[in-house]
């Protein structure tokens, strides 16, 4: 039994989101190899080959897998797929955009964000926005599986010495292209591999108030995340969202200002180590989840804690 | 063109969902339904290409039991122009209902199928991709903005770290996320309206699609609960537990 990784990476280097996924295959068990598709990726794939547990690492190097379109990296996949009983991505959005075509183009159902591998064959993952958790088996020969990357804590990215192997690359769908790219500029850490978040509501008021966050959060070295009312009200770019439609994170300290806690952001964040909230209204469904909660205007609590940290 | 707007019936997103005592399902006996909010934007999208003049039928198509038809009613009543309801008893998963898709594609011969990008039920966010798949057709998942031509469509797409631009070409798969659009209320005459629009009832076994589940679920269980918290008085409490209490500052 051999598993298959996909490697999430820019071509330069791996991505966190691929730690947490050999992280969930070596719980699996099984020799672990990882699929790096894309262009110029040969520093990527050397990263993957010093990751702990790595048993071999496959570069699949062309134009047409530069940008990450599902139609050739699917067929990139499907073309090592063979020999593989599980084929792994990280629920990220582009495992997310991948994997569902990979296992139906295998007839196989897809296991969507695993967060516990319990068996070879059996995982959980939470549904209803995290409102309820199934232990599922899966009763196709070959697994394909999304693992949320959270609940999965990173392997180890160096220890491991394996041979990275060139293969032939699949033939480009052509029926996609890539035409650009809109990066939200952000110098903070990751939303989702921070270690501390400071997100904003509705309650932040508009999205000059939004800025408020940012001394606060360069000072506990923080990525700043929104709720979904936060977002459409135009107050903060829209991959900041956190939820059950945005990302999920798990920090160590997950710190909410004017976040009423509507059970579609709980889905992202309520598995967060430790949960401070901070909203006038002592009725809020935050203060349900939160270790600390108080209460009070975060127009006065935010320079207040800002001077004491 | 014509353009193929699945539609799938979930509890409420208003709803906080109980876990049955016998732990084998979250019990929706008597909760309130509708339609998947994503699928929402879907028809919307739909409509709004056919009121651009760049769409000529949007059909709306639903996989369940007889009680989707309440669905594909609402479907019409923001526009669509007539719906197809796949009808079965049998519990469905994604692979099973992006075959059924298949079948309803074959027939139609939609150019473009919009779905959502994920239902709020099981949460997979698998169906569109799987029905791409299946379709040999080029798909763009997760839409912020759609703009239709002839042969091609360009979307805009929401990434980890920003957005991205593809142009397929026709035939392709859409699936929409929640900035896409936001959707009509549905009106009382189009209500009435609605009631009068063709809808059509198909059987998985005319189709021939085996739409036996893949996924076997053995335990649906309470997340962990939260150990309850504590409120502070000020600021100045708050800092001295994060430090000493929680340590995590």
């Amino acid at each position: 039994m051999a598993i298959l990784v996909i490697a999430e990476h820019n071509n330069e280097s791996l991505n966190v989101a691929t730690l947490n996924t050999v992280a969930a295959a070596a719980k699996i068990g099984g020799d672990i190899h990882v699929l790096v598709a894309g262009h110029n990726a040969k520093a990527a794939a050397d990263s993957a080959a010093k990751v702990a547990g790595v048993g071999k690492v496959l570069l699949a190097d062309d134009a047409s897998l530069a940008d990450g379109l599902a139609e050739n990296v699917a067929a990139q996949v499907l073309a090592v797929a063979g020999d593989y009983s599980h084929i792994l991505f990280p629920a990220t959005s582009s495992g997310k955009n991948v994997a569902p075509r990979v296992a139906a183009k295998l007839d196989v159902a897809q296991v969507s964000d695993i967060i516990a591998v319990e068996s070879a064959d059996t995982f959980k993952r939470p549904i209803y926005a995290g409102n309820a958790i199934a232990t599922v088996q899966s009763l196709d020969a070959k697994k394909v599986i999304t693992v949320r990357t959270t609940a999965f804590d990173p392997q180890a990215a160096e220890g491991g010495s394996a041979a990275v192997e060139s293969v032939s690359v699949a033939a480009n769908s052509g029926k996609s292209q890539f035409v650009g790219r809109e990066v939200a500029k952000n110098d903070r850490p990751e939303l989702t591999a921070a270690s501390i978040v400071v997100t904003g509501g509705r309650g932040m008021g508009s999205a000059d108030n939004f800025k408020l966050l940012e001394p606060l959060a360069d000072k506990l070295g923080a990525a700043i995340g929104a709720s979904r009312a936060a977002v459409d009200a135009g107050y903060a770019p829209n991959d900041w969202q956190v939820g059950q439609t945005g990302k999920i994170v798990a920090p160590q300290l997950y710190v909410a200002f004017g976040v009423s806690g509507a059970i579609q952001h709980l889905a992202g964040m309520k598995d967060s180590k430790v949960i401070v909230a901070v909203n006038k209204d002592a009725e809020a469904p935050i203060f349900g989840v939160a270790d600390y909660g108080l209460v009070a205007d975060l127009f006065t609590v935010l320079p207040e804690l800002e001077s004491a940290l | 063109m014509k353009v193929l707007v699945p539609v799938k019936r979930v509890v409420d997103y208003n709803v906080k969902v109980r876990v049955k005592s016998d732990q084998s399902d979250v019990d929706i006996a008597n909760v309130k339904m509708s339609m998947n909010p994503f699928d929402e934007i879907a028809v919307e999208e739909a409509v709004r290409l056919k009121e651009q003049g760049v769409v000529s039928e949007v059909i709306a198509v639903s996989c369940g039991v007889t009680a989707c038809q309440e669905t594909l009613r609402t479907a019409m009543a923001i526009g669509a122009d007539r719906a197809i309801l796949v009808e079965t008893d049998a519990e469905l998963q994604p692979l099973a209902v992006s075959k059924l898709l298949k079948a309803v594609v074959d027939k139609e011969q939609p150019q473009l199928v919009i779905l959502g990008k994920q239902a709020i039920d099981d949460d997979a966010n698998q169906t569109g991709q799987m029905l791409a798949a299946l379709l040999d057709w080029p798909q763009a998942t997760f839409a912020s903005k759609v703009e239709l031509a002839a042969d091609s469509v360009q979307v805009t797409r929401e990434v980890d770290g920003g957005l991205e631009t593809l142009k397929l070409n026709l035939p392709a798969v859409i699936t929409t996320d929640l900035r896409l659009n936001e959707p009509r209320y549905v009106t009382l005459p189009n209500i009435m309206k609605a009631k009068k629009k063709p809808l059509e009832t198909i059987k998985p076994e005319e189709v021939g699609v085996d739409v036996s589940p893949r996924l076997k679920t053995l335990q649906v269980s309470e997340p962990p609960a939260r150990s309850a918290g504590v409120i502070v008085a000020d600021v100045a409490a708050l800092v001295e537990k994060l430090k000493n209490e929680a340590k995590v500052i």
